[in-house]
């Protein structure tokens, strides 16, 4: 009980200082709005933004998520007010679970801004919206674990930037989202099922379109096999890093 | 009956073949101030970070209350106040929103956690200033409420590191006040600090920690009173201190010679000094002395000495170092 009134405290803090901030808010609507109004103009058709809508989703929240953790937690730790969760009396995955659930939230709100958009479009029924939401959950832990993982490694702010676009771009072009998977050079096809983006996309495919390729209870399975891993290693470092 | 609530033994922290902390041990009695002194680099806050769980034991043990800091350390930190060096609450909170957060940290509930958030803005002066952010306050209202922040959850040790660092006359002045006041309370403090005025008018035990290891552990007291026992006298000169230093170590060679800075020249001895000859070796050398008092030694003189006074220190046969 006593850990929790820490969690919802921490949470309570990172909405109030970092994501409900208006810069964010505004940030957080502009980014999925870009990516949606890059794909949709493209589109020749009603089909297509419909088609491309899984993609756009995964990519706000892969954005939304890792680019907001990282800032945080490494500027918290650079103000050393990091230190003082560590010397509080939480342990130690509460109170990381309680630091990333603040970019979860976020993330669930960022996916959901491409659908709002395309709801003006075009008729969304027969889209299966427990699915879509389990799927953007799990993406966005998924995704919040990733930027939890790039935060720990990093020391500066800038390098939490430059350390995430490394790996975001390529998981892009690799997740099936610009070019089918299938499409892509043989040699290629094994990064983009050594990353977790392919997974969430494929299930928000199927649960919009019923274009999926995976299976669907696979990919829920390997996007909590992501999230446990980074999650993982990452207290690992905190653990021998940050209690040096 | 005093009760140890902290006993330390054989900690020791290194950092692959560098030892910070050699192995110390000691012990900090329920509600006493505890000093921690020692130079810069000497392992104060190394020391620290281990107690509080920021830093991982090499060897050894801590038992705060009978708990195991090592293995236990989550049990351990809910005993313990910590107040860093460095302010470290939220600058984008307010006062009374950083003490509220901090009161979660420790799983204090609503209420509580108000009652407390305000009684303490209170007891720290604060109460004006509540609702403007952190940002917003000056380095010794910082100060005041992150030692706020360390005691909302009403620790059995508040561990503060150097908590008047970098701060005005008046509010170290307050600071000191409230830990004293703090104390009276009940509350155990375990203090590092540079100036050593305030270990000596806070402390009643003090640790002199140099190299990673405990050289002395005494009261603030007996310390004051061995040192007395001998006499200081403190000469001041126009210029050419250390060269005076110098000399003087060279004709008097069983007192203890300390270069205080480039004007000033100090004297120690266990027993009385024979003043008239010292002044003839002055006026010998053409030595620009203006002043001689006997004076009183402080904790300074104590630490200086113990710690061996490294860069200033006369040697036997050395001169001015």
């Amino acid at each position: 009980m006593k850990a929790w009134i820490a969690f919802y405290s921490i949470f309570r803090k990172d909405m109030r200082n970092y994501y409900l901030k208006p810069p964010n808010i505004s940030w957080g609507i502009i980014f999925p709005l870009a990516w949606t109004l890059m794909f949709f103009v493209r589109s020749q058709s009603p089909v297509d933004i419909r088609s491309i809508l899984p993609g756009v989703m995964a990519m706000s929240i892969l954005f939304g998520t890792t680019s907001m953790l990282a800032v945080t937690i490494t500027f918290e730790r650079r103000s050393r007010s990091f230190e003082r969760l560590l010397l509080a009396p939480i342990d130690l995955n509460i109170l990381m679970l309680a630091k990333t659930s603040g970019a979860i939230l976020f993330g669930l709100l960022n996916a959901f801004i491409p659908v709002v958009f395309a709801s003006f479009l075009i008729n969304l029924a027969g889209i299966n919206w427990f699915i879509v939401l389990a799927s953007v959950f799990f993406l966005a832990v998924t995704s919040t674990f990733f930027g939890l993982l790039i935060a720990v490694t990093v020391s500066e702010v800038f390098e939490a930037q430059t350390f995430s676009n490394f790996f975001r771009f390529p998981m892009v072009f690799l997740c099936g989202l610009f070019v089918p998977i299938q499409n892509l050079p043989p040699f290629l096809r094994p990064l983009s099922y050594a990353i977790p983006l392919t997974y969430g996309a494929d299930i928000l495919k199927t649960a919009i379109n019923g274009e999926g390729h995976l299976g669907m209870g696979l990919s829920f399975l390997i996007l909590m096999g992501f999230s446990l891993l980074f999650f993982t290693i990452s207290t690992k470092n905190i653990k021998e890093k940050w209690i040096y | 009956m005093r009760v140890d609530i902290l006993r330390v033994e054989n900690l020791t922290k290194r950092y692959g073949d560098f030892t910070a902390v050699a192995g110390i041990g000691f012990t900090v009695q329920k509600g006493e101030v505890f000093g921690f002194l020692g130079p810069n680099g000497a392992g104060k806050t190394t020391t620290i970070n281990m107690l509080t769980g920021l830093a991982r034991v090499t060897e050894g043990s801590a038992y705060l209350a009978g708990i195991d800091c090592v293995k236990e350390t989550k049990r351990a930190q809910k005993l313990m106040g910590i107040v860093p060096d460095e302010s470290n609450l939220y600058p984008e909170m307010t006062g009374y929103e950083n003490l509220d957060f901090c009161g979660a940290l420790y799983g204090l509930e609503g209420k509580e956690r108000r009652d407390r958030a305000h009684e303490l803005l209170q007891v720290v002066g604060l109460q004006e200033v509540a609702h403007k952010p952190f940002a917003a306050y000056s380095r010794g209202m910082k100060r005041r409420l992150t030692i706020a922040a360390g005691i909302i959850h009403k620790p059995e040790i508040l561990f503060l590191d150097e908590p008047t660092t970098g701060i005005d006359v008046e509010s170290a002045r307050q600071i000191r006040k409230m830990l004293l006041n703090l104390n009276k309370g009940g509350t155990t403090i375990f203090l590092t600090t540079h100036y050593l005025e305030e270990a000596e008018r806070l402390c009643g035990r003090i640790a002199f920690i140099v190299a990673g290891k405990i050289v002395k552990i005494d009261t603030t007291r007996g310390l004051l009173e061995k040192a007395q026992r001998g006499q200081t006298v403190q000469f001041s000169l126009s210029k050419g201190s250390e060269r005076a230093g110098e000399v003087l170590q060279a004709a008097f060679p069983e007192y203890d010679w300390l270069v205080v800075d480039g004007q000033t020249l100090r004297v120690h001895s266990g027993k009385a000094i024979d003043l008239l000859p010292i002044m003839e070796v002055f006026r010998d050398n053409s030595l620009a002395l203006y002043e001689a008092r006997v004076i009183r030694p402080t904790l300074e003189e104590i630490f200086v000495q113990i710690t061996g006074g490294e860069q200033r220190k006369m040697r036997a046969g050395g001169g001015a170092k």
